[in-house]
């Protein structure tokens, strides 16, 4: 049994009142939306704030829209709902499939894509029980002064363990955040900084209100990645989402790739789009792009011991995933996932 | 403390209850509804599925206070409302699970045949991929699965059956 520290719970039914009550005790109020991440998180005492305000009945925050041409999804739409909704297939197939690969049905049905955005980063060493952390003598993200990750390191590499942030950089995607001063738009890109401790440059008393994907001008396939041991319970160990670019002869025009569960911000892999720019999908010259664009990925990925599996298996995994994902990409097929 | 007011397998329930406590905790320990576990308690296991406006939702990990309003049926009230909805003896899928032997411990029953209820109200004849992607959140340490899924197959197998006939 896992018992919720105390807390009181308010219930804004507007985006105003909810920036006005989040603003009134910086610190001791958090924001709940599914509330599947902060709720075990909660129950493990790796945050105790004295309030939660629930999105639940903001009605504004629901919602997959089209505007101007942009795909816009509101930050309280369950998962499910962004899994299987058709115009998400069709516009960011990598992001259906990433969102259809979170955890379990139950979870996928409670949590959200603004929670999933605003996940808080894992470790082994720290998504523990107090008693389990104590026994360890904490670490450095929560209540203590060391790493286990990296002996005598100062810096926490908690991984980014998020599986649509991948997916939703691939599309670059932009967000909404809202607080008593106002709103204003950020490149999700410009979110992350690499600190586990909190890997997010907005704090966490501003709102995320809604998701945009930009029309993209050229015609682009995704898939989405992902490496994990169980279907439905674990995070993902690796995950990439693949985004490439064709013109009507389906020649390549580019092509991005995002990591995500490595470090402490999700990754875009540098260069990625060099060896198969210029190419036609399906010919060998393709081929061997593909396999190029593996072995960078491969160089460039570097997984750690933060999150639970062998971090020199998943390092080994790393080509695999991402040469299944080109290709399930460039076939109009995914998600890549084992279980 | 705050006196919430529930909508619980088709009763209107008052019941007074803490911002912190899970929908769980209220429904074991103030309403005495003890047939969903209590497992890994952090969203793990799918022992304490309940449904939630007819889809299944993990009761540890949601607030009662941010269940009002809702409708929720937990594995107490499979049986009354199907008798209600004019069915004999238990639900269809409870009756599989008991013939097919679905269950050892039977720790995990509850959540998963309201997991496999919500299933079939949702789809006529799921195919057996779409049975075990159904089931993915909830968790088995005992039986393999096997006859579970059986046991799903043949609430199916009999519905389709009786519609044929
Ligand atoms: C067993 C299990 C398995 C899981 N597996 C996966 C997995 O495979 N992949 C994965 O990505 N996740 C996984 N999760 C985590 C979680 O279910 C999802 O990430 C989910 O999308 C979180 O959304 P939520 O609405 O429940 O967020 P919450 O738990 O409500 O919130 C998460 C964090 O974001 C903040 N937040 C929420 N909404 C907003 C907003 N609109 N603006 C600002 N801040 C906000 C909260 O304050 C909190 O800090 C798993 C969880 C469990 C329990
Ligand atoms: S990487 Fe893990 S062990 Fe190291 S400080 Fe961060 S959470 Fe703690
Ligand atoms: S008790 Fe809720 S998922 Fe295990
Ligand atoms: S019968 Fe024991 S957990 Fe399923």
């Amino acid at each position: 049994m896992l018992r919720l520290p105390k807390f009181e719970v308010e219930k804004p039914t507007t985006v105003d009142e909810t920036v006005a009550l989040l603003s009134e005790k910086t610190g001791d109020v958090m924001i709940i939306a599914g509330g599947t991440d902060l709720m075990p998180n909660m129950k493990h005492e790796l945050f105790t704030p004295k309030k939660l305000v629930s999105l639940a009945g903001v009605s504004a925050l629901f919602g997959i829209r089209e505007e101007a041409g942009a795909l816009v999804i509101g930050a309280m739409t369950p998962l499910d709902q962004v899994a299987n909704h058709p115009l998400v297939a069709e516009r960011a197939p990598a992001l259906a499939q990433a969102a259809g690969l979170v955890a379990g049905p139950q979870l996928r049905r409670m949590g959200t894509l603004g929670g999933n955005v605003m996940l808080d980063t894992r470790c082994q060493w720290y998504n523990q029980t107090y008693f389990w952390r104590k026994s360890l003598g904490f670490c450095l993200k929560k209540d203590g002064s060391a790493c286990h990750v990296i002996e005598g390191g100062s810096k926490c590499v908690a991984a980014a363990s998020n599986d649509t942030a991948p997916a939703l950089m691939s599309l670059d995607a932009k967000l909404t955040f809202a607080n008593a001063d106002g709103q204003r738009e950020l490149l999700l890109d410009d979110l992350w900084k690499s600190d586990g401790i909190f890997n997010k440059k907005v704090p966490p008393s501003d709102l995320l209100t809604e998701i945009r994907l930009p029309q993209r001008e050229v015609k682009h396939l995704g898939a989405y990645g992902k490496l994990r041991d169980r279907g439905s319970i674990d995070f993902p160990l690796f995950g990439v989402a693949v985004r490439i670019d064709i013109d009507a002869n389906d020649v390549v025009v580019d092509a991005e790739a995002v990591s995500v569960a490595l470090q402490a911000r999700p990754t875009r892999i540098r260069k990625f789009g060099e060896s198969l720019v210029g190419t036609t999908l399906g010919s060998p010259e393709f081929e061997k792009g593909v396999q190029a664009a593996a072995s960078l990925g491969h160089k460039q990925c570097r997984p750690m011991p933060n999150v639970p599996g062998d971090h020199e298996y998943r390092h080994a995994m790393v080509p695999v995933y991402l040469k299944r994902t080109i290709l399930a990409a460039a076939a109009g097929a995914g998600p890549v996932h084992a279980v | 403390m705050r006196v919430l007011e529930l909508k619980i397998n088709g009763d209107r329930v008052e019941v007074a209850a803490p911002d912190h406590w899970t929908l769980l905790e209220v429904l074991r320990y103030r309403l005495g509804l003890t047939g969903s576990k209590q497992g890994c308690d952090k969203g793990d296991c799918g022992a304490c599925t309940v449904l939630v406006d007819g889809k299944p939702e993990l009761s540890c990990l949601k607030l009662a206070a941010l269940s009002e309003g809702a409708e929720i049926t937990t594995i107490e009230g499979l049986l009354p409302l199907h008798l209600q909805a004019g069915g004999t003896g238990p639900d269809p899928v409870q009756d599989a699970f008991d013939r097919c032997g679905a269950l050892q411990c039977g720790f995990c029953q509850p959540g998963m045949m309201l997991s496999a209820r919500a299933l079939l109200n949702e789809c006529h004849s799921p195919s057996q991929a779409e049975i075990k992607k159904a089931l993915s959140g909830n968790l088995c340490r005992c039986t393999g699965y096997t006859q579970i899924i059986e046991a799903v197959e043949l609430a199916i197998a009999e519905r389709v059956g009786a519609k044929n006939s």
